[in-house]
Protein backbone atom coordinates (compact mmCIF):
# COMPACT_ATOMS: atom_id res chain seq x y z
CA UNK A 1 0.00 0.00 0.00
CA UNK A 2 1.14 3.70 -0.61
CA UNK A 3 2.35 5.22 2.46
CA UNK A 4 0.68 8.14 3.79
CA UNK A 5 2.44 11.42 4.31
CA UNK A 6 -0.78 12.83 6.28
CA UNK A 7 -0.36 13.71 9.72
CA UNK A 8 -1.54 14.48 13.17
CA UNK A 9 -0.11 16.68 15.90
CA UNK A 10 -2.35 16.21 18.90
CA UNK A 11 -5.77 17.52 17.70
CA UNK A 12 -4.41 18.55 14.61
CA UNK A 13 -4.91 16.88 10.93
CA UNK A 14 -2.80 17.76 8.12
CA UNK A 15 -2.52 15.96 4.45
CA UNK A 16 0.77 16.95 4.05
CA UNK A 17 3.07 17.62 6.93
CA UNK A 18 5.21 20.97 5.70
CA UNK A 19 3.91 24.43 6.51
CA UNK A 20 4.52 27.37 5.38
CA UNK A 21 6.17 29.11 8.42
CA UNK A 22 4.69 32.32 10.40
CA UNK A 23 6.35 35.51 8.92
CA UNK A 24 6.72 34.47 5.82
CA UNK A 25 3.98 35.65 2.94
CA UNK A 26 1.35 36.16 5.23
CA UNK A 27 -1.01 38.43 4.45
CA UNK A 28 -3.29 37.40 1.05
CA UNK A 29 -5.58 34.92 1.08
CA UNK A 30 -4.89 34.37 -2.65
CA UNK A 31 -1.10 33.50 -1.82
CA UNK A 32 -2.28 31.07 0.91
CA UNK A 33 -4.67 29.07 -1.69
CA UNK A 34 -1.73 29.42 -4.26
CA UNK A 35 0.78 27.76 -1.41
CA UNK A 36 -1.67 25.41 -0.41
CA UNK A 37 -2.20 24.10 -4.01
CA UNK A 38 1.70 24.23 -4.08
CA UNK A 39 1.18 21.18 -1.39
CA UNK A 40 1.89 23.21 1.88
CA UNK A 41 0.20 21.21 4.25
CA UNK A 42 -0.97 24.03 5.95
CA UNK A 43 0.24 28.28 6.14
CA UNK A 44 0.95 29.95 9.04
CA UNK A 45 0.22 33.55 9.13
CA UNK A 46 2.03 36.81 9.80
CA UNK A 47 2.45 37.28 13.68
CA UNK A 48 -0.96 39.51 14.26
CA UNK A 49 -1.25 42.18 16.99
CA UNK A 50 -4.21 43.75 18.34
CA UNK A 51 -3.47 47.33 16.18
CA UNK A 52 -2.04 47.23 12.35
CA UNK A 53 2.00 47.21 12.69
CA UNK A 54 4.00 48.69 10.18
CA UNK A 55 7.45 47.10 10.59
CA UNK A 56 10.65 48.31 10.50
CA UNK A 57 12.48 50.73 7.63
CA UNK A 58 14.25 49.19 5.54
CA UNK A 59 17.08 46.90 5.25
CA UNK A 60 14.64 44.36 6.55
CA UNK A 61 16.26 41.30 5.41
CA UNK A 62 20.08 39.85 4.76
CA UNK A 63 21.24 37.26 3.01
CA UNK A 64 24.24 35.67 4.68
CA UNK A 65 27.01 34.22 3.11
CA UNK A 66 26.60 30.48 2.66
CA UNK A 67 23.47 30.58 3.91
CA UNK A 68 20.65 32.03 6.02
CA UNK A 69 19.48 35.34 6.45
CA UNK A 70 19.06 37.27 8.79
CA UNK A 71 15.32 39.08 8.90
CA UNK A 72 14.48 42.14 11.34
CA UNK A 73 11.01 42.69 9.17
CA UNK A 74 9.82 44.09 12.60
CA UNK A 75 6.22 41.85 12.51
CA UNK A 76 4.71 44.34 10.09
CA UNK A 77 0.72 43.22 10.10
CA UNK A 78 -2.83 44.74 9.32
CA UNK A 79 -3.86 43.62 12.66
CA UNK A 80 -5.88 41.00 13.80
CA UNK A 81 -9.27 42.79 12.77
CA UNK A 82 -8.51 43.26 9.23
CA UNK A 83 -6.23 39.96 8.59
CA UNK A 84 -9.54 38.28 10.31
CA UNK A 85 -12.36 39.90 7.42
CA UNK A 86 -9.58 39.01 4.95
CA UNK A 87 -9.12 35.54 5.43
CA UNK A 88 -13.22 35.01 6.61
CA UNK A 89 -13.81 33.57 2.70
CA UNK A 90 -11.75 30.64 3.44
CA UNK A 91 -12.92 27.35 3.06
CA UNK A 92 -9.94 24.89 2.22
CA UNK A 93 -6.91 25.56 3.13
CA UNK A 94 -5.82 24.60 6.71
CA UNK A 95 -4.39 28.14 8.42
CA UNK A 96 -2.84 28.39 11.43
CA UNK A 97 -3.40 31.76 12.62
CA UNK A 98 0.21 33.32 14.84
CA UNK A 99 -0.46 35.41 17.31
CA UNK A 100 1.71 38.00 18.93
CA UNK A 101 0.85 40.03 22.26
CA UNK A 102 2.48 41.50 25.53
CA UNK A 103 -0.61 40.62 28.36
CA UNK A 104 -3.51 37.97 27.86
CA UNK A 105 -5.92 40.31 27.04
CA UNK A 106 -4.58 40.91 23.71
CA UNK A 107 -4.41 37.10 22.75
CA UNK A 108 -8.33 37.36 23.77
CA UNK A 109 -9.20 40.30 22.09
CA UNK A 110 -7.67 38.97 19.07
CA UNK A 111 -9.60 35.33 19.30
CA UNK A 112 -12.55 36.94 19.28
CA UNK A 113 -11.70 38.45 16.12
CA UNK A 114 -11.55 35.02 14.75
CA UNK A 115 -14.58 33.71 15.77
CA UNK A 116 -15.90 33.30 11.99
CA UNK A 117 -12.99 32.15 10.37
CA UNK A 118 -12.36 28.89 9.37
CA UNK A 119 -9.21 28.11 10.98
CA UNK A 120 -6.98 24.88 11.81
CA UNK A 121 -5.51 26.61 14.82
CA UNK A 122 -3.32 29.27 16.77
CA UNK A 123 -0.04 29.67 17.14
CA UNK A 124 1.61 31.80 19.88
CA UNK A 125 4.55 33.59 18.83
CA UNK A 126 6.46 33.74 22.20
CA UNK A 127 9.91 33.95 20.45
CA UNK A 128 10.44 36.64 18.07
CA UNK A 129 13.67 37.67 18.65
CA UNK A 130 13.56 41.19 17.25
CA UNK A 131 10.21 43.49 18.95
CA UNK A 132 10.66 44.62 22.21
CA UNK A 133 7.35 43.85 24.37
CA UNK A 134 6.61 40.75 22.77
CA UNK A 135 7.38 37.58 21.51
CA UNK A 136 10.57 36.70 23.13
CA UNK A 137 10.48 38.80 26.35
CA UNK A 138 7.50 37.22 26.82
CA UNK A 139 8.72 34.00 26.46
CA UNK A 140 11.43 34.46 28.78
CA UNK A 141 8.90 35.35 31.88
CA UNK A 142 8.01 32.28 33.03
CA UNK A 143 4.54 33.63 34.54
CA UNK A 144 3.46 35.45 31.53
CA UNK A 145 3.76 32.50 29.79
CA UNK A 146 1.44 30.65 31.87
CA UNK A 147 -1.39 32.98 32.02
CA UNK A 148 -1.32 33.72 28.41
CA UNK A 149 -1.81 30.20 27.54
CA UNK A 150 -4.45 29.66 30.14
CA UNK A 151 -6.42 32.40 29.12
CA UNK A 152 -6.29 31.34 25.32
CA UNK A 153 -7.19 27.59 25.85
CA UNK A 154 -10.15 29.26 28.08
CA UNK A 155 -11.07 31.52 25.21
CA UNK A 156 -11.06 29.26 22.24
CA UNK A 157 -11.85 25.37 21.39
CA UNK A 158 -9.19 25.50 18.71
CA UNK A 159 -6.22 24.02 19.38
CA UNK A 160 -3.35 26.16 20.29
CA UNK A 161 1.04 25.88 19.63
CA UNK A 162 3.51 27.88 21.20
CA UNK A 163 6.17 28.67 19.10
CA UNK A 164 9.32 28.90 21.04
CA UNK A 165 12.86 30.15 20.61
CA UNK A 166 15.91 30.49 22.01
CA UNK A 167 15.78 33.80 24.55
CA UNK A 168 17.77 34.56 27.64
CA UNK A 169 16.19 31.84 29.66
CA UNK A 170 16.23 28.20 29.03
CA UNK A 171 13.75 27.60 26.50
CA UNK A 172 12.86 24.42 28.21
CA UNK A 173 11.36 26.54 31.29
CA UNK A 174 9.25 27.77 28.63
CA UNK A 175 7.85 24.54 27.02
CA UNK A 176 7.56 23.26 30.48
CA UNK A 177 5.37 26.36 31.86
CA UNK A 178 3.14 26.25 28.19
CA UNK A 179 2.94 22.65 28.90
CA UNK A 180 1.98 22.44 32.49
CA UNK A 181 -1.27 25.25 30.92
CA UNK A 182 -2.46 23.04 28.84
CA UNK A 183 -0.75 24.25 25.59
CA UNK A 184 -1.72 21.41 23.00
CA UNK A 185 1.85 21.21 20.39
CA UNK A 186 5.01 23.30 20.50
CA UNK A 187 6.33 24.83 17.38
CA UNK A 188 10.44 24.89 18.01
CA UNK A 189 12.24 27.24 17.16
CA UNK A 190 12.12 30.55 15.76
CA UNK A 191 14.91 32.91 14.23
CA UNK A 192 18.25 33.39 16.44
CA UNK A 193 18.87 36.55 17.70
CA UNK A 194 21.96 38.34 15.02
CA UNK A 195 23.19 40.85 13.35
CA UNK A 196 25.67 41.59 10.09
CA UNK A 197 27.86 44.76 9.47
CA UNK A 198 28.95 46.06 6.41
CA UNK A 199 32.62 46.58 6.16
CA UNK A 200 32.89 49.23 3.58
CA UNK A 201 29.80 51.18 4.90
CA UNK A 202 30.97 50.30 8.63
CA UNK A 203 27.29 50.21 9.55
CA UNK A 204 25.03 47.46 10.46
CA UNK A 205 23.21 46.46 7.61
CA UNK A 206 19.65 45.72 9.41
CA UNK A 207 17.63 49.18 9.93
CA UNK A 208 16.76 47.76 13.63
CA UNK A 209 20.77 46.44 13.94
CA UNK A 210 19.39 43.09 15.06
CA UNK A 211 17.57 40.69 13.38
CA UNK A 212 16.58 36.68 13.73
CA UNK A 213 18.97 34.29 11.85
CA UNK A 214 17.20 31.81 10.10
CA UNK A 215 17.35 28.96 6.94
CA UNK A 216 20.10 26.59 6.78
CA UNK A 217 22.62 27.93 9.63
CA UNK A 218 20.04 27.52 12.71
CA UNK A 219 19.09 24.09 11.66
CA UNK A 220 21.15 21.99 13.41
CA UNK A 221 20.01 24.07 17.03
CA UNK A 222 16.42 23.34 15.92
CA UNK A 223 16.56 19.84 15.53
CA UNK A 224 18.46 19.54 19.06
CA UNK A 225 15.86 21.55 20.48
CA UNK A 226 13.23 19.27 19.22
CA UNK A 227 15.44 16.35 20.14
CA UNK A 228 15.65 18.16 23.82
CA UNK A 229 11.88 18.58 23.89
CA UNK A 230 10.53 15.57 23.10
CA UNK A 231 12.53 13.24 25.27
CA UNK A 232 11.37 15.27 28.17
CA UNK A 233 7.80 16.25 27.37
CA UNK A 234 4.83 14.29 26.16
CA UNK A 235 3.30 17.32 23.69
CA UNK A 236 3.66 17.30 19.71
CA UNK A 237 6.48 19.28 18.06
CA UNK A 238 6.22 20.64 15.20
CA UNK A 239 10.08 21.45 14.05
CA UNK A 240 11.33 24.83 12.41
CA UNK A 241 14.38 25.83 11.78
CA UNK A 242 16.43 25.66 8.45
CA UNK A 243 14.48 23.00 6.41
CA UNK A 244 15.11 23.02 2.53
CA UNK A 245 15.26 19.37 1.51
CA UNK A 246 13.25 16.22 2.19
CA UNK A 247 16.30 15.29 4.38
CA UNK A 248 16.16 17.58 6.33
CA UNK A 249 11.60 17.20 7.49
CA UNK A 250 12.95 13.32 8.32
CA UNK A 251 15.61 14.31 10.24
CA UNK A 252 12.69 16.40 12.55
CA UNK A 253 10.54 13.67 12.56
CA UNK A 254 13.45 11.18 13.55
CA UNK A 255 13.97 13.68 16.16
CA UNK A 256 10.53 14.02 17.68
CA UNK A 257 8.92 16.42 14.97
CA UNK A 258 5.57 15.28 13.71
CA UNK A 259 5.66 17.93 11.52
CA UNK A 260 7.91 20.85 9.87
CA UNK A 261 7.97 24.69 8.96
CA UNK A 262 10.05 26.47 6.73
CA UNK A 263 10.28 30.16 5.48
CA UNK A 264 13.77 30.61 4.16
CA UNK A 265 13.60 27.49 1.78
CA UNK A 266 11.29 29.70 0.07
CA UNK A 267 13.59 32.35 -0.50
CA UNK A 268 15.95 29.93 -2.43
CA UNK A 269 13.55 27.73 -3.91
CA UNK A 270 10.05 29.73 -4.43
CA UNK A 271 6.92 27.68 -3.76
CA UNK A 272 8.22 24.87 -5.58
CA UNK A 273 9.73 23.76 -2.27
CA UNK A 274 6.97 21.86 -0.74
CA UNK A 275 5.63 19.33 -3.39
CA UNK A 276 9.94 18.51 -3.49
CA UNK A 277 9.84 17.82 0.14
CA UNK A 278 6.95 16.27 0.44
CA UNK A 279 7.67 14.53 -2.49
CA UNK A 280 11.06 13.63 -1.03
CA UNK A 281 9.34 12.10 2.31
CA UNK A 282 7.42 9.85 0.19
CA UNK A 283 10.23 8.26 -1.36
CA UNK A 284 11.92 7.54 2.02
CA UNK A 285 8.80 6.25 2.83
CA UNK A 286 8.71 3.94 0.51
CA UNK A 287 12.63 2.88 0.57
CA UNK A 288 12.31 2.23 4.95
CA UNK A 289 8.96 0.93 4.48
CA UNK A 290 6.91 3.14 6.68
CA UNK A 291 3.58 3.56 6.00
CA UNK A 292 2.72 6.97 8.12
CA UNK A 293 4.86 9.95 9.25
CA UNK A 294 4.16 8.43 13.22
CA UNK A 295 6.37 5.23 12.42
CA UNK A 296 9.21 7.86 12.34
CA UNK A 297 8.33 10.32 14.97
CA UNK A 298 11.10 10.16 17.34
CA UNK A 299 13.07 7.10 16.17
CA UNK A 300 16.18 8.76 16.71
CA UNK A 301 15.95 8.79 20.36
CA UNK A 302 15.72 4.57 20.27
CA UNK A 303 19.13 4.18 19.03
CA UNK B 1 35.08 35.10 -4.46
CA UNK B 2 32.17 34.24 -6.30
CA UNK B 3 29.40 37.07 -6.14
CA UNK B 4 26.51 36.61 -3.91
CA UNK B 5 23.55 37.91 -5.67
CA UNK B 6 21.52 38.34 -2.59
CA UNK B 7 24.50 39.82 -0.72
CA UNK B 8 24.96 43.40 -0.93
CA UNK B 9 27.77 44.90 -3.04
CA UNK B 10 28.71 48.02 -2.55
CA UNK B 11 28.84 51.05 -5.45
CA UNK B 12 30.35 54.56 -5.72
CA UNK B 13 28.49 56.92 -7.19
CA UNK B 14 30.76 58.60 -10.19
CA UNK B 15 27.80 61.08 -12.33
CA UNK B 16 25.03 62.62 -11.13
CA UNK B 17 22.24 63.84 -13.87
CA UNK B 18 19.48 65.96 -12.99
CA UNK B 19 16.89 65.38 -15.72
CA UNK B 20 14.71 67.68 -14.02
CA UNK B 21 13.99 69.50 -11.18
CA UNK B 22 12.40 66.42 -8.94
CA UNK B 23 13.92 63.39 -11.29
CA UNK B 24 18.04 62.16 -11.25
CA UNK B 25 20.03 60.20 -12.43
CA UNK B 26 23.01 58.21 -10.90
CA UNK B 27 25.61 56.38 -12.39
CA UNK B 28 28.21 53.93 -10.62
CA UNK B 29 30.41 51.23 -11.98
CA UNK B 30 29.04 47.61 -11.67
CA UNK B 31 30.05 43.79 -13.46
CA UNK B 32 26.68 42.72 -13.55
CA UNK B 33 24.22 46.08 -13.39
CA UNK B 34 24.91 47.24 -17.36
CA UNK B 35 23.83 43.59 -18.37
CA UNK B 36 20.57 43.03 -17.10
CA UNK B 37 17.14 42.92 -18.54
CA UNK B 38 14.20 45.12 -19.07
CA UNK B 39 11.66 44.91 -16.15
CA UNK B 40 14.59 43.51 -13.77
CA UNK B 41 15.12 45.71 -10.81
CA UNK B 42 17.89 45.88 -7.41
CA UNK B 43 17.37 46.57 -3.47
CA UNK B 44 19.55 49.68 -3.23
CA UNK B 45 20.28 49.84 0.49
CA UNK B 46 20.96 53.92 1.03
CA UNK B 47 23.16 53.33 4.27
CA UNK B 48 21.37 55.07 7.13
CA UNK B 49 18.12 55.83 5.12
CA UNK B 50 15.95 52.72 3.97
CA UNK B 51 16.51 50.20 0.99
CA UNK B 52 14.64 50.62 -1.92
CA UNK B 53 13.12 48.06 -5.01
CA UNK B 54 14.72 50.10 -8.04
CA UNK B 55 14.56 49.09 -11.84
CA UNK B 56 18.20 49.60 -13.42
CA UNK B 57 19.01 51.83 -15.75
CA UNK B 58 21.30 51.67 -18.88
CA UNK B 59 24.01 54.17 -19.05
CA UNK B 60 26.31 55.47 -22.35
CA UNK B 61 29.25 53.92 -20.78
CA UNK B 62 30.26 50.73 -20.90
CA UNK B 63 30.63 49.05 -17.52
CA UNK B 64 28.34 51.39 -16.33
CA UNK B 65 24.57 51.20 -14.76
CA UNK B 66 22.39 53.63 -13.37
CA UNK B 67 19.74 54.36 -10.96
CA UNK B 68 16.94 57.06 -11.84
CA UNK B 69 14.98 58.77 -8.61
CA UNK B 70 12.43 60.79 -8.33
CA UNK B 71 12.60 62.66 -4.88
CA UNK B 72 9.15 62.10 -3.34
CA UNK B 73 9.37 60.32 0.00
CA UNK B 74 12.29 60.65 3.11
CA UNK B 75 13.92 57.13 0.97
CA UNK B 76 13.63 58.22 -2.48
CA UNK B 77 14.91 61.59 -1.16
CA UNK B 78 17.97 59.92 0.23
CA UNK B 79 19.21 58.18 -2.85
CA UNK B 80 17.94 61.10 -4.86
CA UNK B 81 20.64 63.47 -2.70
CA UNK B 82 23.69 60.37 -2.69
CA UNK B 83 26.55 62.84 -4.02
CA UNK B 84 29.17 62.07 -5.98
CA UNK B 85 31.98 60.20 -4.50
CA UNK B 86 28.95 58.56 -1.85
CA UNK B 87 28.21 55.17 -1.53
CA UNK B 88 25.31 52.59 -2.08
CA UNK B 89 24.33 48.79 -1.39
CA UNK B 90 23.18 46.77 -4.66
CA UNK B 91 21.66 43.50 -4.55
CA UNK B 92 19.90 41.66 -7.29
CA UNK B 93 18.91 41.67 -10.17
CA UNK B 94 15.42 40.11 -9.14
CA UNK B 95 12.69 39.62 -10.87
CA UNK B 96 11.35 38.33 -14.58
CA UNK B 97 11.89 41.01 -18.11
CA UNK B 98 9.99 41.77 -20.60
CA UNK B 99 9.34 39.20 -23.68
CA UNK B 100 10.95 41.31 -26.35
CA UNK B 101 8.38 40.84 -29.97
CA UNK B 102 9.35 42.24 -33.40
CA UNK B 103 7.76 44.52 -35.62
CA UNK B 104 5.84 47.46 -34.49
CA UNK B 105 5.84 48.24 -30.90
CA UNK B 106 4.55 50.88 -28.41
CA UNK B 107 6.52 51.37 -24.98
CA UNK B 108 4.31 53.76 -22.89
CA UNK B 109 6.00 55.00 -19.77
CA UNK B 110 5.38 57.38 -16.97
CA UNK B 111 7.67 59.17 -14.56
CA UNK B 112 10.17 56.73 -13.47
CA UNK B 113 8.32 54.12 -15.23
CA UNK B 114 10.20 54.78 -18.28
CA UNK B 115 13.42 53.12 -16.67
CA UNK B 116 12.82 49.77 -18.05
CA UNK B 117 11.59 51.46 -21.36
CA UNK B 118 14.93 52.27 -22.08
CA UNK B 119 16.75 49.37 -21.23
CA UNK B 120 14.28 47.97 -23.31
CA UNK B 121 15.00 49.94 -26.07
CA UNK B 122 18.77 48.64 -26.11
CA UNK B 123 17.59 45.28 -27.07
CA UNK B 124 14.92 46.00 -29.85
CA UNK B 125 16.07 44.89 -33.55
CA UNK B 126 16.98 47.59 -36.21
CA UNK B 127 14.01 46.61 -38.21
CA UNK B 128 11.86 46.99 -35.63
CA UNK B 129 8.89 50.45 -35.78
CA UNK B 130 9.60 51.81 -32.04
CA UNK B 131 6.75 54.09 -30.80
CA UNK B 132 7.79 55.83 -27.66
CA UNK B 133 4.69 57.51 -25.70
CA UNK B 134 6.23 59.24 -22.33
CA UNK B 135 3.94 60.81 -20.32
CA UNK B 136 4.81 63.69 -17.70
CA UNK B 137 3.20 66.55 -15.74
CA UNK B 138 4.41 69.53 -17.38
CA UNK B 139 7.34 70.78 -20.00
CA UNK B 140 9.77 70.92 -16.61
CA UNK B 141 9.10 67.02 -15.80
CA UNK B 142 10.14 65.66 -19.55
CA UNK B 143 12.98 63.56 -19.31
CA UNK B 144 14.47 60.95 -21.29
CA UNK B 145 13.47 62.23 -24.67
CA UNK B 146 16.76 62.95 -26.34
CA UNK B 147 17.74 59.91 -25.04
CA UNK B 148 15.03 57.73 -26.95
CA UNK B 149 15.35 59.63 -30.54
CA UNK B 150 19.33 58.53 -29.44
CA UNK B 151 18.90 55.24 -28.96
CA UNK B 152 16.24 55.19 -31.75
CA UNK B 153 18.11 56.80 -34.47
CA UNK B 154 18.56 53.53 -36.95
CA UNK B 155 14.90 52.72 -36.24
CA UNK B 156 11.91 53.47 -37.95
CA UNK B 157 10.26 55.37 -34.94
CA UNK B 158 8.45 58.18 -32.82
CA UNK B 159 8.68 59.66 -29.96
CA UNK B 160 6.01 60.99 -28.20
CA UNK B 161 5.18 63.51 -25.09
CA UNK B 162 2.29 64.17 -23.24
CA UNK B 163 2.01 66.09 -20.88
CA UNK B 164 -1.16 66.55 -18.12
CA UNK B 165 -0.77 70.40 -18.32
CA UNK B 166 -0.25 70.74 -21.94
CA UNK B 167 2.92 72.85 -21.62
CA UNK B 168 4.59 70.30 -24.17
CA UNK B 169 3.80 68.33 -26.62
CA UNK B 170 0.44 66.52 -26.64
CA UNK B 171 -2.11 67.50 -23.78
CA UNK B 172 -3.73 65.72 -21.67
CA UNK B 173 -3.10 61.84 -20.21
CA UNK B 174 -0.95 59.30 -21.42
CA UNK B 175 -3.84 56.67 -21.44
CA UNK B 176 -6.23 59.33 -23.34
CA UNK B 177 -3.14 58.56 -26.26
CA UNK B 178 -2.99 55.29 -25.90
CA UNK B 179 -6.74 54.42 -27.06
CA UNK B 180 -5.99 56.70 -29.40
CA UNK B 181 -2.99 54.68 -30.83
CA UNK B 182 -4.27 51.11 -30.23
CA UNK B 183 -7.23 51.81 -32.36
CA UNK B 184 -5.39 53.48 -34.95
CA UNK B 185 -2.71 51.39 -35.56
CA UNK B 186 -1.64 47.47 -35.39
CA UNK B 187 1.01 47.32 -32.45
CA UNK B 188 2.89 43.49 -32.27
CA UNK B 189 3.03 44.43 -28.81
CA UNK B 190 2.48 47.18 -26.07
CA UNK B 191 4.99 47.61 -22.97
CA UNK B 192 4.11 49.30 -20.21
CA UNK B 193 5.64 50.90 -16.72
CA UNK B 194 4.19 53.96 -14.91
CA UNK B 195 1.49 54.78 -12.58
CA UNK B 196 -0.76 52.13 -11.59
CA UNK B 197 -3.92 53.14 -13.31
CA UNK B 198 -1.74 54.34 -16.08
CA UNK B 199 -1.15 50.41 -16.63
CA UNK B 200 -4.23 49.45 -15.96
CA UNK B 201 -5.97 51.55 -18.56
CA UNK B 202 -3.15 50.99 -20.75
CA UNK B 203 -3.82 46.82 -19.98
CA UNK B 204 -7.54 47.06 -20.63
CA UNK B 205 -7.42 49.01 -23.70
CA UNK B 206 -4.49 46.67 -25.56
CA UNK B 207 -5.83 43.55 -23.87
CA UNK B 208 -9.92 44.95 -25.80
CA UNK B 209 -8.08 45.00 -29.09
CA UNK B 210 -6.01 41.59 -28.59
CA UNK B 211 -3.01 42.97 -28.81
CA UNK B 212 0.25 41.61 -26.64
CA UNK B 213 0.47 43.55 -23.70
CA UNK B 214 3.00 43.32 -20.68
CA UNK B 215 3.64 45.69 -17.85
CA UNK B 216 6.21 46.09 -14.97
CA UNK B 217 4.32 46.50 -11.83
CA UNK B 218 5.33 48.28 -8.67
CA UNK B 219 4.79 47.22 -5.29
CA UNK B 220 5.78 48.01 -1.55
CA UNK B 221 8.60 45.81 -1.20
CA UNK B 222 10.85 44.59 1.94
CA UNK B 223 12.98 41.33 1.32
CA UNK B 224 12.89 41.41 -2.51
CA UNK B 225 13.15 37.44 -2.76
CA UNK B 226 9.60 36.57 -1.80
CA UNK B 227 9.46 35.81 2.02
CA UNK B 228 7.90 38.59 3.33
CA UNK B 229 5.39 38.68 1.11
CA UNK B 230 4.92 42.52 1.23
CA UNK B 231 4.46 42.57 -2.54
CA UNK B 232 1.68 40.66 -3.42
CA UNK B 233 -0.87 41.54 -5.38
CA UNK B 234 -3.84 38.81 -5.53
CA UNK B 235 -1.61 35.32 -6.08
CA UNK B 236 1.12 36.85 -7.68
CA UNK B 237 4.71 38.30 -5.84
CA UNK B 238 6.16 41.33 -7.61
CA UNK B 239 9.54 40.30 -7.08
CA UNK B 240 9.37 36.29 -7.72
CA UNK B 241 6.70 36.60 -10.26
CA UNK B 242 6.91 39.96 -11.06
CA UNK B 243 8.44 42.64 -12.05
CA UNK B 244 6.66 41.68 -15.63
CA UNK B 245 2.93 40.10 -15.96
CA UNK B 246 1.42 39.47 -19.13
CA UNK B 247 -2.11 41.63 -19.98
CA UNK B 248 -4.14 38.55 -20.39
CA UNK B 249 -2.92 37.27 -16.52
CA UNK B 250 -3.58 41.13 -14.98
CA UNK B 251 -6.81 40.97 -16.62
CA UNK B 252 -8.03 38.05 -13.70
CA UNK B 253 -5.89 39.68 -11.24
CA UNK B 254 -8.69 41.55 -8.86
CA UNK B 255 -6.10 43.91 -6.82
CA UNK B 256 -4.57 44.96 -10.20
CA UNK B 257 -5.17 48.83 -11.23
CA UNK B 258 -7.53 49.02 -7.93
CA UNK B 259 -5.77 47.83 -4.38
CA UNK B 260 -2.18 48.09 -3.32
CA UNK B 261 -1.18 47.25 -0.01
CA UNK B 262 0.51 49.48 2.60
CA UNK B 263 3.34 49.11 4.94
CA UNK B 264 1.46 46.77 7.43
CA UNK B 265 -0.60 45.12 4.52
CA UNK B 266 -3.49 46.45 4.98
CA UNK B 267 -5.16 47.01 1.34
CA UNK B 268 -5.90 50.65 0.08
CA UNK B 269 -7.89 51.74 -3.07
CA UNK B 270 -5.57 53.47 -5.58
Amino acid sequence: MEPSIATSIGQIQLDKPVMLASGILGISLDVFNRLYASGAGAVVTKSLSTAPWEGYPNPTIFSVKGGGWINAVGLSNPGASNFAKMIEPNQDVPIIVSLVGSVPEDFETMIKEFENCKIKAYELNLSCPHVAKVGLEVGDDPGLVKTIVSTVKKATNVPVIAKVGLGTSNYLNTVSNAVDSGIDAITAINTVRAMAINVETKRPILSNKFGGLSGTPIKPIALRCVYEISSKFDIPIIGCGGVSTWEDAVEFFLAGASAVQLGSAIGDNWVGVFDDINRGILEYMKKNNYSTIKDMVGLAKKS
Amino acid sequence: MQRNHNHPTIVTIEKVIDETPTVRTLVFSDDVMPNVLPGQFAMVWIPGVNELPMSIMISKESGKAAFTVRKHGPSSTGLFNVPVGGQIGIRGPYGNSFDIKEGKLLLVGGGTGLVPMMRLLTFVKPTDDITVLMGAKSKDEVFFEDLSNELLKNNPHQVIVSTDDGSYGEKGFVTDLVEKLVNDTHYDAVYVCGPEIMMYKTVQFANSRKIFVQASLERMMKCGVGICGSCCVGEDLVCKDGTVFDGEHLSKNSEFGHLHRNKAGILENY
